[in-house]
């Protein structure tokens, strides 16, 4: 793959740079934070780059590194048939991004799911609901530090409703003649 | 006449919006989804979609699994094309590991996908009739869809959830007599598509019901990150296969559908030509392809002969530390992406590496599709919803993971 | 000439089994389908495996018309609530069948998300395992809850209804009642 595109952003946008790579036919450009959905509007409505599919927003958490959560944008165009994927390092004492909803319809509900898993904040969002989960959750699963089996049932799930029919098991059980015969 | 007389009383009503709640267990959301509607007499004004009722914790678990043993999560991901996800899933780590497999496993992967796709394509055409009370186009989809399945039944050894899918190659070769059960079958299916359009497409109530209702324009549908048959129906033609070919989609030879009013209707050609494309497909693939071997020779990812697991003591090893300790895959990370039966299926996948994965996100794009869903049906009627849901064809499992 | 020729004009049965019989063979059913499993529960019911063949035809999308809920798929803490909802609302006598091991015990989604068993919230009749089952199985498993109806005593529902009353009172602290062993006052 061409670097076309990294090259891109490093120019336009040197500062906010902080490496980038092409591997594995994927071009990856890490980026500061703050000015992200600029960098975004300019991929988006320039004629050479023509990002105009946002193909994925996620997070991952790198339990034990400082910054310690990365949130990663997967760019796509469809006329140039060329992606890019932007990944920025958000701190976990300021565990916000900024949003980019604005600029991509498919980003609201992305960005929503990145909360719902990671609890980072979107700036600017209108709707930060929770997706997947339900709103009593508590905390964010996706974390490295959530236990895999911590549920949080909605549900007192321990009250049988039946608790009747075991009496009339024993009841019957006891006194066979009242109960079922075999047919 | 008889509107004339009507009309100034349909101006004088006054109603009151009312909220009404539509699922989560509504019969014909196939998943279970609700949507919060807002609706001025029939005519929906606010859509509010939520989903997540069966979200399954599919990252997390992967997360606590080995390489090998997210294939059998990756099934219940779209539970009706189950190959398509395996496959999508084993070409993700292997971009990772850097290998390559051999050209039978790529014949084999092709051919199996498609067939996978035929089942997911004629589920949909099929439910979707069954909902606007055309309950016969369902039952013939569903018989094709038994012969789709006894063919994969023949070959993974199940019919739904498979795992037929593996690092480095799959699980097995076609069996000996696959092309023939496959011309049998091939046979049946073009009658049930051909019935299928005797039965629908020129049926007048279901005319009515799909032609204009949840129309998506281009634009919109590229903004909300709408892709496949959705997608192509507004007249777009990304098709992954296309355009990124894997596998050996470059090779051979089929025509990508697109609509151009992205409404229900063209949905609905645009899944009923992919499944003449898909036969079309398997045909050229099952012409073309050699014996050979279809798993890569690479030790890292491929377990070792079950003769040389018993008799050697480097084959033992070699299989016990896959087993345990899982592949191990180099550190980074890869978005891999492939078309699925409804669109577009990226992994992004993160390794540490180590024998299991440090993140694997999978973008959806039933979930994706479900966050521009309210678009389609805002300003249309309450009965629209059902005709629009399905062509849209959300798959639980992808959806909530 | 249909059997109905050869029969006598008076058939004796007892009460019990004839209620039994009609039970079993006119079940409604509600398919609470989430997940997977709800792909086989078509292929049961439709053309090829047919379930009508065994008086289990009808899907009716009401749980008050239903006799017979199938749990089909994976039940999340987030759906626990109106999976509840819907046995609630559904008249006696019913059934619950946990259609795969999702619904028996949570099956391999052992997580944060998902209900380790339906049996957590609501009572099961059946348990049908694999993952999904196959129709056959499943078959199976509908004739299996078929002969268990037929064995249910059929003023089951009547006691059980008094006993809940007895629970209460004894709940409740009512004087006027007295247990039946007539240790305590
Ligand atoms: S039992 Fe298996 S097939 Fe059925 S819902 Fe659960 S995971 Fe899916």
């Amino acid at each position: 793959m061409s670097k076309k595109l990294i090259d891109f952003v490093a120019k336009h946008f040197a500062d906010e740079v902080l490496d980038s790579h092409s591997r594995l036919g994927n071009d990856t450009v890490v980026l500061k934070r703050d000015r992200l959905p600029e960098i975004v509007e300019r991929l988006r409505d320039d004629e050479s780059t023509a990002m105009n599919m946002l193909r994925a927003i996620t997070s991952v958490d790198y339990l034990n590194r400082i910054p310690r959560f990365e949130v990663v944008y997967v760019l796509y165009s469809i006329s140039k048939k060329h992606m890019l994927t932007l990944r920025v390092v958000v701190e976990e004492e300021d565990c916000t991004a900024p949003s980019i909803h604005h600029l991509y319809g498919a980003a609201g509900w992305m960005e929503r799911e990145v909360w719902d898993m990671y609890g980072v904040e979107f700036d600017g969002h209108p709707d930060l609901r929770r997706v997947l989960l339900y709103e009593e959750f508590e905390g964010h699963p996706l974390r490295k530090d959530y236990a895999k089996q911590a549920s949080q049932p909605r549900l007192d799930l321990l009250v049988r409703e039946r608790d009747s029919v075991e009496e009339f098991n024993v009841f019957y059980k006891s006194k066979p003649s009242e109960g079922s015969r075999d047919s | 006449m008889a509107e004339d007389i009507y009309q100034p009383l349909d101006q004088d009503i006054h109603t009151e919006p009312m909220i009404l709640q539509m699922g989560p267990s509504h019969p014909a959301t196939h998943g279970t989804v609700r949507f919060t509607l807002t609706l001025d007499g029939e005519k929906v004004i606010k859509c509010d979609t939520e989903v997540g009722y069966l979200h399954r914790g599919f990252e997390k678990e992967c997360e606590n699994s080995t390489w090998t043993q997210v294939f059998p999560y990756t099934d219940r991901l779209n539970y009706v094309s189950p190959l398509l996800n395996n496959f999508g899933y084993a070409l993700a780590v292997e971009r990772l590991l850097e290998i390559e497999v051999p050209e039978r496993c790529n014949w084999i992967r092709t051919i199996m996908g498609e067939i996978s796709r035929l089942s997911d394509h004629l589920t949909c055409v099929g439910a979707g009739g069954l909902e606007l009370g055309a309950m016969t186009a369902f039952l013939y989809a569903l018989e094709g869809r038994e012969l789709v399945w006894d063919l994969i039944e023949e070959v993974t050894g199940a019919r739904l959830t498979v795992s037929y899918g593996r690092i480095g190659g799959v699980k097995d070769d076609l069996t000996e007599d696959f092309a023939d059960r496959w011309a049998y079958t091939r046979g049946r299916l073009q009658e049930i598509h051909a019935n299928t359009h005797k039965l629908l497409t020129r049926n007048r109530i279901f005319l009515d019901r799909m032609q204009g209702t949840g129309v998506l324009t281009p634009e919109m549908g590229i903004s909300y990150g709408y892709t496949g048959p959705v997608l192509r129906s507004t007249g777009v033609d990304y098709d992954v296969r296309k355009d990124h070919p894997y596998f050996m989609y470059g090779e051979v030879d089929f025509d990508v559908p697109v609509g151009d009013t992205g409404d229900n209707y063209d949905r609905y050609l645009v899944r009923m030509e992919e499944i003449t494309q898909s036969i079309r497909i398997i045909d050229q693939c099952l012409e073309r392809m050699e014996p050979g071997p279809v798993n890569s020779d690479d030790p890292r990812v491929v377990l070792p002969e079950k003769e040389k697991v018993y008799n050697s003591i480097e084959g033992m090893i070699n299989h016990f530390k896959i087993i345990f300790e899982g592949i191990q895959v180099p550190p980074g990370e890869v978005y891999s992406y492939t078309e699925a039966g409804n669109g577009e299926l990226g992994f992004y996948i993160v390794s540490n590496g180590t024998g299991k994965p440090w993140k694997i996100h999978v973008r959806s794009p039933s979930l994706i599709m479900m966050g521009g869903l309210h678009h389609l049906i805002e300003g249309g009627l309450l009965a629209d919803i059902i005709p629009t849901f399905d062509t849209i064809n959300m798959i639980g499992g992808e959806c909530d993971k | 000439m249909g059997l109905e020729h050869q029969l006598p004009e008076v058939l004796t049965t007892r009460l019990e089994s004839a209620v039994g019989w009609a039970r079993k063979h006119s079940l409604f059913q509600y398919p609470f389908a989430t997940a997977c499993c709800g792909m086989e529960y078509m292929a049961t019911a439709s053309s090829r495996y047919d379930i009508a063949r065994f008086g289990a035809e009808i899907p009716r999308f009401s749980p008050r018309q239903a006799d017979l809920l199938w749990v089909v798929g994976t039940v999340n803490h987030k759906l626990a609530p109106f999976l509840r909802r819907i046995y609630e609302q559904m008249a006696e006598p019913k059934w619950v069948m946990a259609f795969g091991v999702c619904a028996s015990t949570g099956g391999f989604y052992d997580n944060y998300a998902t209900v380790q068993g339906i049996d957590k919230i609501i009572p099961v009749d059946c348990y049908i395992p694999g993952c999904p089952p196959r129709p056959e199985q499943v078959i199976d498993g509908l004739l299996a809850l078929q002969s268990k109806i037929q064995a249910e005593p059929w003023m089951k529902y009547a006691y059980e209804e008094k006993a809940k009353r007895r629970a209460e009172m004894e709940r409740s602290g009512n004087p006027l009642f007295t247990p039946i062993d007539g240790q305590e006052t």
